[in-house]
């Protein structure tokens, strides 16, 4: 079911698009942040695009994915468009929540995407519950759940991870360890492997290079489709790294990482970077290609921006609507 | 009209409402097979096997978190928290995820999903078997809470509770799962935020929750003997409350108590009043009165645990102290 990205160009120039989009999109937010046009603060994405975009690409429209509070590119991966999220991490009525959610909520349900959440961890039970509803209810649908290395200190990973060992749910628990948890390094809070404790419930783990989309998307296209005949569920364990701080006030960092790895991952191992040079290797495209699809993309942000910063407010009698569906 | 227990009504409520909707499934510790250590669930198994009537692990966060998600796509879950006292456990998923999801999403997310759990001391359980906690889930906006007070009001609400878009928490007492009331054989649904004059009187309003309202039928009876005549008002539902019939019985009495299980400071019962002493202040010849459980964790020993409860004596002469004007 999942799309046939080893064999078809166009897949692999859609993935590069993605990948720019997320960074772009990060890059705007930031501005945004910076400019003190944006309420509150916002966590980027930028240098873990490989990760939403291999795993997003292997999914249908109508399977799902749960996020989390660094949930940008989890949102563009699965199909957002930037109007309305920038419109709603300003607060604005068209707003994918109307302004109720803001960055660390942004749900899309239209596309699969059940919410970003802003309590670490907060979304293994929903997507686990996703996953059990596809399956009790006769469809294929396959649910990712998105989380960082931080949130595996929660104990409802566990829980869920073995409700959903013994059920065979169609879940995909995809870890992005971006080797830090806010100010804290992986090593301080995790102890042993990550991918030891699935295999605990019997859960088949894999590591892959999460920089890398290809090995993402093609590791995960075969998983997705495991998992749609009930072989499921899996555990990824993605190795990542973000180049902002854990929020965008997280400028002065180097108390708890230096600006040597920061540099070392930036211009070695961009995903962007390295597809983009990849592409160009395989004459899939030219630089001059890759430059216009930047321009075109970071146009249509700016046009997003300008109409996000225009757009109305939610009306005020909006507070106490939604509280309750009918 | 035929009599059933409370625990009869749930279980008829439960196969009654799976019959109708094939996305309807319950999940918890123990519900299959042992039908839960109340055996309320007895028999639900057979009917509609284990696919649908699911035994969890123990892990209250994690199944509780499950049902959201099966309730954000297109199932209707109903979760068994076997004792109330185990909210604490399922409060992120409960407080943070379920009640909120609607409103954070600007309306795209639903999340129908029933949370029956139970309430109520006085069965010797201690400290952490004996909450009444249904005013912690009232606090948070986005859930509804229904506080059934008979067999035939467990059935209605938990019919209404399943059908309706939103999170609902329903808290049984434990120790009326055996009490018989009046059921209908035919189909029947109680909406959810409409209060019930119990009974009607004249000299004072007695707001009764839950099982309260046996405690306050026991203290009228006494205060009739005693030619007083007292109103009971069930409000069935704390989210949404039916703030109108009591207020209008208020108007009308002039006097009322409400009586909760719940501790008394910050509890529901100061809710009411509070609403009360806003809106029929002026039509108060008493000070409005509430009698909740003592604020103490429950105590094991029964002679220390039967002081902390409302019980119908206290109703009885509290009640009559207001009419007497003696308060």
């Amino acid at each position: 079911m999942g799309r046939a990205a080893n064999s078809n160009a166009d897949d692999y120039i859609r993935m590069y698009k993605q990948m720019v989009r997320i960074r772009t999109f990060e890059d705007n937010a930031n501005q945004l942040y910076l400019d003190t046009k944006m309420p509150g603060l916002t966590h980027m994405y930028s240098g873990q695009e490989a990760v939403a975009v291999g795993i997003c690409e292997a999914l249908e429209k109508t399977d799902y994915i749960t996020s989390t509070h660094r949930g940008h590119g989890h949102c563009v991966a699965k199909g957002a468009q930037f109007k309305e999220m920038f419109c709603e991490l300003l607060g604005k009525a068209e707003g994918y929540c109307r302004g109720k959610g803001g960055s660390m909520h942004i749900a899309d349900q239209e596309n699969g995407n059940l919410g970003a959440n802003a309590i670490v961890g907060g979304s293994m039970g929903i997507a686990t519950g996703a996953a059990l509803s596809a399956k009790r209810l006769g469809k294929d649908h396959v649910t990712v759940c998105f989380f960082g290395d931080g949130a595996t200190a929660q104990g409802l990973l566990y829980e869920v991870m073995n409700m959903a060992a013994l059920w065979n749910l169609p879940v995909i628990y995809a870890c992005e360890n971006n080797l830090y948890g806010e100010y804290t390094k992986v090593e301080e809070t995790a102890a042993g492997s990550i991918t030891a404790r699935a295999k605990a419930f019997g859960i088949e783990a894999h590591v892959v290079d999460g920089q890398d989309v290809l090995a993402v998307n093609s590791l995960t296209q075969k998983l997705v489709a495991r998992a749609r005949k009930g072989e499921g569920p899996f555990f990824v364990e993605l190795m990542t790294y973000r180049y902002h701080g854990h929020h965008v006030g997280d400028i002065n960092r180097t108390y708890y990482r230096s600006k040597e790895e920061e540099a070392e991952w930036k211009d070695k191992r961009d995903p962007i970077t390295n597809f983009g040079a990849w592409l160009a290797k395989e004459k899939i495209v030219n630089a001059n290609d890759l430059e216009a699809m930047g321009a075109e993309i970071k146009a249509d942000a700016a046009a997003a921006v300008t109409y996000a910063l225009d757009a109305a407010y939610p009306p005020l009698d909006e507070v106490d609507s939604h509280i309750f569906a009918v | 009209m035929r009599e059933i227990t409370l625990s009869q009504a749930v279980n008829e409520a439960i196969a009654e409402e799976m019959r109708r909707d094939d996305t309807i499934f319950l999940l918890g510790e123990d519900v299959a097979e042992a039908g839960t250590p109340f055996k309320i669930l007895s028999r639900l198994v057979e009917e509609f096997g284990t696919d649908r009537i699911i035994d969890t692990p123990i892990a209250e966060p994690g199944f509780a978190g499950i049902a959201v998600g099966a309730a954000m796509t297109g199932s209707r879950p109903i979760v068994d928290l076997m004792f109330g006292d185990f909210l604490f456990l399922v409060m992120d998923q409960l407080c943070n995820q379920a009640a909120k999801a609607h409103y954070m999403s600007g309306g795209k997310l639903n999340v129908p999903m029933v949370l029956r759990t139970n309430m109520g001391a006085t069965r010797r359980s201690a400290a952490q078997h004996s909450q009444s906690l249904h005013a912690l889930v009232a606090h948070i906006p986005g859930l509804k809470v229904a506080m059934p007070s008979s067999a035939y009001e467990a059935k209605g609400l938990l019919k209404s509770a399943i059908r309706d878009n939103n999170p609902v928490v329903i808290f049984e007492d434990k120790l009326m799962y055996q009490d018989k009331a009046p059921v209908p054989e035919e189909e029947f649904l109680i909406p959810l935020g409409e209060a019930n004059v119990k009974r009607d009187g004249t000299d004072i309003t007695l707001v009764a929750i839950s099982s309260m309202v046996q405690v306050a039928e026991e203290a009228v009876d006494r205060l009739s003997a005693e030619g007083l005549s007292a109103e009971i008002i069930d409000p069935r539902t704390i989210v949404p409350l039916d703030e109108e019939t009591i207020l209008k019985s208020v108007m009308k009495t002039g006097r009322v108590m409400i009586i909760d299980e719940g501790h008394q400071s910050f509890g529901v019962s100061a809710e009411i009043a509070a609403r009360i002493a806003e809106k029929a202040f002026y039509h108060l010849d008493a000070p409005v009165l509430r009698m909740g459980a003592m604020d103490v964790p429950i105590p094991f020993s029964p002679v220390l645990e039967d002081l902390t409860v409302p019980t119908a004596d206290r109703v009885f002469e509290l009640a009559r102290q207001a009419i007497q004007g003696e308060i």
